[in-house]
C-alpha cells in the first residue's frame, strides 16, 4: 500500500461509498463462476477441464477406453457434484445466517452460533446412529431423504424454541437469545456426543470428521436429495426481503410499516430450518459462513435485504468453493475438514466484528 | 375515523389503559399528556393496533381493528415510535425509504425518491440524506423516522374517504428549541390538510401551543380534555402530576402556560 493511496481509502469510506445492488450481483455471479470452474479443474489426480470432452463423452456411453473412464469418475461423479453441493452448502448457510440476523436485528446471530446447527447435527446423528435400529421403520420409506429431513426437523425444533423462549411482548430479547441459543447448543452437542460415546470405532471416526464438516463424499444422489430444499429456499426467500427490512427497525415498527410480522417469522423459520438442516445433512457443521457473509455484502453494498439475501447466496457459494479446493490441495492427497479452513478464515471477521460493534450490535 | 370505546387494557390485575373512549378526526391534532406510567404509550399502542385491548374496542371506520390485514393499516396511519434501536449500516435516506418499501406499495420509483428527500427537507436533513443513519445525533434519528412517517402516508395509495392517520409517540423527546417547532409545526400542518394527528407529548407548553385538544391521561384513565384553557388548571395538574404547578398565560395572544413550582425555603 503506498501513502498516495491512503487519502482515497479514506474519503470512500466517510461517504458510505457503496457498490449498487447490480454492481454486487454480478461480480458475485463472476467470481462464483470462476470458484466454479476451479473447483473442477482442480484436484489431487492432476486431472483438468482439458479432460472435459472426453469425460462426458465416456459418461454418455461414447467413448469406452480406460482413461476416458478414468476421467468420467473425476470430473462427472466426484468433482461435479462435489462442486454443486458445495455451491448449494455455501448459499443456504449464508442465507441462514443473513435471515436470522434480520429477524433477530443482531449482525452476530448464526445458526452455527445460536445452536441450530448442532440441533439439526444432533438430529442427524441419531438418523445415522438409530437408521438401522429402533428407528428404522420410521427413516426406511424415505430412503436418501432421511438425513436432510431429520436435520430439517431438528434445525426447525431449535429455532422455534428459540423463538419461544427469548419472544416476550412481541419483541426478542436479543441477550436471552443468544443464551438459550448457547444453551441449547450445548444441550444438542452433548446429546450428541451421547450417541457417539455409544457408536463404534468406524462410525465414530465418520462422526468425528463429519462435525468437523466435509464435502467429501458428495455424489449424484446427495446432489438431488438437496434439490426439493434448494427449490424450497429459492421459492420463499424473496418472500422475506421486506419484511425483513421492517424488521431492522424492529418488529412494532415493521408492524406499522404494514408487514404480517408472525407471517414473515413462520415463512424465516421454516427456510432457515430447511437451510441449515439440509446443508448440515450433507456436509456436517460449517461455521462462520453464515456470519462472515452476509457481513461481507452489507460493507460492500448496503443492508438493503434486496441486496444482502440474493448475495449473501452467490458470494456464500463462491466461498464454499474456495475454501473446499483449498481442504482439498493443502494437504493432498489428505484433505482437511472443510469446517477448519473456514474456521481459519472467519475467526478473525468475527473477532473484529465483535471488536466494532460489541455483543449487542449497537455501535 | 380511529376511535376507541371504553378500551381497558390490563397486563395480569394491573389496568394500564382504563375505559378509554377517545375519536381521531380527519383535520384534528390531539396531544396526549400526562405524568410518566399514566398509560399515555400504551393507549397509542392500542390505537395503533399493536396491541388488543383486554375489553371494549378499537374501530377504525366503524371495522374493528384487529380485522384489518396489517398492510391495509399501514396505508392508513403511520407510526413513529419512542426509541427505535436500528443497528444495521442503512443511510438517513434508506431509513426514510423503508418507509415505502412494504408490502402493498409500489416499488420505489423516482416519485418515491423525491418524496423522500421532500420529506427529509421538511424534518431540516436533507443535507444529512446519505449520512449513515447509525452516525447520527438522538435528535437527527428521531427526525429520521418522522420523515419516514410522513413519506409512509405520502405515498400510500388510498382512497378520497380515507383519510390518514399520523401517530407520534414523544416526538420531541431528544429535539432542542427549534426542532421542536418545526416537528410539531409540522404535524400541524399535517392537521390541517385533513389528517387526524394524535401525539403523545411531555411537554404542557408544547402540546398547549400546536395541538387542538388536550387529553390528560392519569393512572390509566382520562381525567380531563379540551382546550388547553380548559386543561391547565392549578388544582387539576397538580392532582395529576402530584407536585405544585401553577397555570398562566401569556401577555400578547392570551397563551395558557405552566410553570412547575418550585418550594423554596
Amino acid at each position: 500500500m503506498t501513502s498516495e493511496a491512503l487519502p482515497a481509502r479514506v474519503r470512500e469510506r466517510r461517504s458510505a461509498h457503496r457498490f449498487s445492488t447490480g454492481q454486487l450481483i454480478a461480480g458475485s455471479a463472476v467470481l462464483l463462476a470462476v470458484a466454479a470452474i476451479a473447483s473442477l479443474a482442480l484436484g489431487p489426480t492432476g486431472i483438468t477441464l482439458a479432460s472435459l470432452p472426453r469425460a462426458i463423452s465416456s459418461a454418455l456411453g461414447f467413448s469406452t477406453d480406460s482413461a476416458a473412464a478414468r476421467e468420467q469418475l473425476v470430473l462427472i461423479d466426484i468433482r461435479m457434484p462435489r462442486t454443486l453441493l458445495g455451491m448449494f452448502v455455501g448459499a443456504s448457510l449464508a442465507i441462514a445466517g443473513a435471515i436470522m440476523q434480520g429477524m433477530f436485528r443482531n449482525p452476530l446471530a448464526d445458526p452455527g452460533l445460536i445452536g441450530v446447527s448442532s440441533g439439526a447435527a444432533l438430529a442427524a446423528v441419531a438418523t445415522i446412529a438409530l437408521g438401522n435400529g429402533i428407528a428404522a421403520p420410521i427413516l426406511q420409506p424415505l430412503g436418501v431423504y432421511a438425513l436432510p429431513v431429520a436435520a430439517f426437523v431438528g434445525g426447525i425444533t431449535t429455532t422455534g424454541l428459540l423463538v419461544m423462549i427469548a419472544g416476550r411482548h412481541g419483541q426478542l430479547m436479543v441477550g436471552t437469545l443468544l443464551l438459550a441459543g448457547i444453551a441449547l447448543g450445548a444441550l444438542s452437542g452433548a446429546l450428541t456426543g451421547l450417541i457417539a460415546y455409544a457408536s463404534d470405532d468406524r462410525q465414530l471416526r465418520d462422526l468425528t470428521f463429519w462435525s468437523m464438516g466435509s464435502l467429501g463424499g458428495a455424489t449424484w444422489p446427495k446432489v438431488f436429495a438437496v434439490l426439493p430444499f434448494a427449490i424450497l429456499i429459492t421459492v420463499m426467500t424473496p418472500m422475506l426481503i421486506r419484511g425483513l427490512n421492517g424488521f431492522l427497525l424492529g418488529e412494532a415498527e415493521a408492524y406499522h410499516l404494514g408487514v404480517n410480522v408472525e407471517r414473515t417469522k413462520l415463512i424465516a423459520i421454516v427456510v432457515t430450518a430447511a437451510s441449515v438442516g439440509a446443508a448440515v445433512a450433507m456436509a456436517g457443521i460449517i461455521g462462520f459462513v453464515g456470519i462472515v457473509v452476509p457481513h461481507v455484502v452489507r460493507l460492500l453494498a448496503g443492508p438493503d435485504h434486496r441486496v444482502v439475501l440474493p448475495g449473501s447466496a452467490l458470494l456464500g457459494a463462491a466461498l464454499m468453493l474456495v475454501a473446499d479446493i483449498t481442504a482439498r490441495l493443502v494437504v493432498k492427497p489428505a484433505e482437511l475438514p472443510i469446517g477448519i479452513v473456514m474456521a481459519a478464515i472467519g475467526t478473525p471477521v468475527f473477532l473484529h466484528l465483535v471488536m466494532k460493534r460489541g455483543v449487542g450490535g449497537v455501535e | 375515523m380511529l376511535a376507541a370505546r371504553s378500551a381497558t387494557f390490563r397486563v395480569g390485575t394491573k389496568s394500564l389503559v382504563s375505559d378509554v373512549d377517545l375519536t381521531l378526526e380527519p383535520g384534528r391534532f390531539i396531544a396526549i399528556i400526562g405524568p410518566n406510567g399514566a398509560g399515555k404509550s400504551t393507549l397509542l399502542r392500542l390505537l395503533t393496533g399493536e396491541l388488543k385491548p383486554t375489553l371494549g374496542a378499537i374501530d377504525l371506520d366503524g371495522r374493528t381493528l384487529a380485522s384489518y390485514e396489517p398492510s391495509a393499516l399501514a396505508r392508513r396511519r403511520a407510526v413513529v415510535p419512542q426509541a427505535t434501536a436500528l443497528s444495521f449500516p442503512f443511510t438517513a435516506k434508506e431509513v426514510v425509504l423503508l418507509g415505502a418499501t412494504v408490502p402493498g406499495f409500489a416499488a420505489p420509483s423516482e416519485h418515491i425518491e423525491l418524496t423522500a428527500s421532500e420529506c427529509l427537507r421538511t424534518v431540516g436533513l436533507l443535507a444529512l440524506s446519505d449520512r449513515l443513519y447509525t452516525h447520527l445525533s438522538g435528535g437527527e434519528r428521531q427526525r429520521v423516522h418522522i420523515a419516514r412517517a410522513l413519506l409512509q402516508l405520502a405515498v400510500a395509495e388510498r382512497g378520497a374517504s380515507q383519510p390518514a392517520i399520523l401517530m407520534l409517540d414523544e416526538p420531541t423527546a431528544s429535539l432542542d428549541l427549534a426542532h421542536q417547532g418545526v416537528v410539531l409545526g409540522e404535524a400541524r400542518r399535517q392537521a390541517r390538510n385533513g389528517r387526524a394527528v394524535l401525539a403523545v407529548l411531555h411537554d404542557l407548553n408544547l402540546a398547549a401551543a400546536f395541538a387542538d385538544e388536550l387529553v390528560l391521561m392519569n393512572r390509566g384513565r382520562i381525567e380531563a380534555r379540551g382546550s388547553a384553557a380548559e386543561v391547565f388548571k392549578d388544582e387539576l395538574l397538580s392532582r395529576a402530576y402530584g407536585c405544585d404547578v401553577r397555570t398562566n398565560t401569556t401577555p400578547a395572544p392570551g397563551m395558557p402556560f405552566v410553570l412547575p413550582h418550585a418550594h423554596r425555603p
